[in-house]
């Protein structure tokens, strides 16, 4: 692959980040507020840990993958 | 589905979804928060400016229909699989799986797993070293421009119009689940991957089947993770499907295939090994050009020997996020009808509408987006699949070949990028038509199913056999496409015939894909064999590259054992045995 080129990885950290902001930082909200939605296991605050691990996830791609750095 | 492993025969088979939507079910199932909404927006953006800043590395012939030979063996290979995971094949099969049980797994592992790994190890040298664009191509340089036509006319006419139809079902599960306005489905989604195709070519596909591979985890994982905790495990949901369904069999692989009666699919391990293992599964894994193109944008042998592997790998653990949805189906939503009941029992839903149904089950705002997501990159990943390979068809083997064969490079591109949007415009097209004729979704999907058989005869034979020669290619080719449609046609005005093509009485229509794939591939081999040994085979010198045995395999430097290709594709079919044992 081209030296200057982004890396698809790069991207999907950009995506994977952003979507873990949104989904984790809904987690938190739900979490405070105890507005849970009316689906099946919603005590477990599922958008708090899935929204973390995409978020985490996410990072990873992004730091390791960041263009210009030798991966 | 844009069609997969079991494309054919397989995949596209009974629960094409082609029925789904036109059952009676109650208002849509979900609302969208805004938050989820958001979601979805991101994912437009995203996947449209990844085509736009690939659009100045797309400017050549091979850039643009090849991302110019440059991807590594991991994107190489999850884009392999991921232009094969269409948001309907994700739904379609969870389906399969709600009506027959753990057997649709076949379709995962045995369907594809061992012809993911022949392509790697076997097939991968001939169509790399050979530096064709495209199968029609390689079938040109082996048999003559005759087989290449008959190839690169079938398969372009019956890409587009597989595109649409998954277009029209695809913008149905939009309306079902959210109530959204077809028209807005199908032309918002469409036009997004009209755009990104037609500026960046096959890498900008490829980019976007990686991010959409991705989402689709991200988005689909959630289900089997929740639906497990709920039924309290593996054990706790076979308990729960076996109190649900009590004296069926639906939890194991191979148990109820000693007969045609002992299963709720109606075949025989024989259908399953040869049929859908061996012809189908090699068929759409080895030949189908939409897969195949993604091998060839490798950027050397290695990697593209590699990157199949890689894909046997992730396939392999797609049933977690298919199949497992559908049996928890069968734990916790134990009354989903038959599609043909439930077009009559107003407020139900059919097998169809499981994973949607599963997905509404656990997934509040955020996630719930995310899921949408999930089907509707999976779609797109389709579709973009679909119109790629069309438009390297089209201009190399179709254009190129019998309309302007002298052209610059930089006039292929253009054109390219014209058919790219062309293919697209030809698509919604055939969606609108399947609107107004819904039984063409069938018709159309066993028309497709009769290239893949004979296909992969003519392609084998001509990669192994120096003997085979063009005519016996041509001709071998043709037969085993009139068997397959003979077939077809003869147990479609006469059911009983069923029991001839399968071979038993018992058998149910997903037998008759199985065998008549079989047959259609014993034809064409035949036919091919016999053709061959009457007509002049090419000198050998004209063979290398093309054939086993007469073609210089390029020399490739000692690696160490965990760079090897053998030593992967070892672990791999060690795991697809072990698996296949496990859930015996």
């Amino acid at each position: 692959m081209h030296k200057t080129e982004v890396s698809i990885w790069f991207f999907n950290g950009v995506m994977l980040t952003v979507y873990g902001l949104m989904i984790g930082g809904y987690g938190v909200y739900e979490l405070i507020s105890g507005h849970t939605p009316p689906v099946v296991l919603a005590h477990l605050h599922a958008p708090l840990w899935w929204g973390g691990g995409l978020l985490a996830l996410g990072l990873f791609y992004c730091v390791k993958f960041m263009p210009g750095r030798e991966n | 589905m844009n069609v997969s492993p079991g494309a054919l025969a397989v995949s596209r088979a009974p629960h094409a979804l082609t029925l789904f939507f036109m059952t009676t079910m109650p208002d849509h199932m979900a609302h969208l928060a805004p938050l989820d909404v958001a979601i979805i927006a991101v994912y437009f953006a995203m996947v449209i400016y990844i085509g736009f800043y690939l659009k100045q590395r797309s400017s050549t012939g091979e850039e643009f229909f090849l991302a110019g030979r440059e991807m590594t063996a991991w994107i190489a290979g999850l884009s392999f699989i991921s232009a094969n995971m269409g948001s309907l094949e994700l739904m379609g099969w969870a389906a399969a799986a709600y009506q027959y049980g753990i057997l649709a797994t076949h379709w995962y592992w045995i369907g594809a797993i061992p012809a993911m790994l022949f392509l790697g190890l076997v097939m991968m040298p001939f169509y790399y070293v050979s530096k064709t664009h495209s199968v029609p191509g390689y079938l040109k340089l082996r048999f003559g421009e005759s087989s290449r036509l008959l190839a690169a006319v079938s398969f372009a006419v019956m890409t587009v119009l597989m595109s649409g139809i998954n277009m029209y079902a695809m913008a149905l599960v939009m309306k079902v689940v959210l109530g959204w306005n077809i028209h807005f489905s199908i032309w918002v989604s469409s036009l997004t991957v009209a755009v990104y195709v037609a500026l960046g070519g096959l890498r900008s596909a490829i980019f976007n089947e990686v991010l959409q591979f991705v989402l689709i985890w991200a988005g689909a994982l959630l289900v089997p993770i929740l639906g497990l905790t709920e039924t309290g495990g593996w054990s706790g949901m076979v308990a729960r499907i076996h109190h649900n369904f009590p004296g069926q069999d639906l939890t194991h692989l191979w148990r109820g295939l000693g007969s045609f009666s002992s299963n709720p699919m109606g075949v025989h391990w024989t259908g399953i090994v040869f049929g859908l293992g061996f012809v189908i599964a090699f068929g759409y894994w080895t030949t189908d050009f939409l897969v195949v193109q993604r091998v060839l944008s490798a950027k050397n042998l290695r990697a593209a020997q590699m990157a199949p592997i890689i894909g046997a790998g992730f396939k392999m653990m797609v049933p977690i996020i298919v199949i497992l949805p559908g049996l928890l189906g069968l734990a916790v939503l134990p009354h989903l009808l038959p599609e043909t009941l439930a077009a009559h029992v107003a407020g139900s839903y059919s097998y169809n509408a499981v994973l949607p149904l599963m997905l509404v089950r656990y997934c509040g705002p955020g996630l719930l987006g995310l899921g949408i997501t999930a089907l509707i990159a999976g779609f797109m990943s389709g579709m973009a699949g679909n119109v790629s390979a069309f438009s390297a068809v089209w201009t190399y083997d179709i254009y190129r070949a019998q309309i302007r064969k002298d052209a610059a490079d930089r006039h292929y591109v253009a054109m390219g990028r014209w058919s790219t949007i062309l293919g697209v415009l030809v698509s919604i097209g055939a969606a609108y038509l399947v609107m107004q004729f819904a039984s063409i979704m069938d018709y159309v999907q066993a028309l497709f199913s009769f290239f893949i058989a004979p296909l992969f005869g003519t392609v084998i034979l001509g990669m192994l056999w120096k003997r085979a020669t063009s005519a016996g290619g041509f001709w071998g080719l043709l037969a085993g496409t009139v068997v397959s449609v003979g077939l077809y046609l003869w147990v479609h005005f006469n059911p009983a015939a069923l029991a001839e093509v399968a071979l038993s009485v018992h058998a149910k229509t997903m037998a008759e894909n199985l065998y008549r794939a079989l047959w259609a591939w014993i034809a064409c081999v035949l036919v091919t064999v016999v053709v061959s040994l009457f007509t002049r085979p090419k000198p050998e010198s004209e063979l290398n590259g093309l054939v086993y045995g007469a073609t210089v395999i390029p020399y490739q430097e000692p690696m160490v054992l965990y760079k090897n290709h053998w030593f992967w594709a070892g672990i791999v079919i060690v795991i697809f045995f072990v698996l296949n044992l496990m859930f015996w």
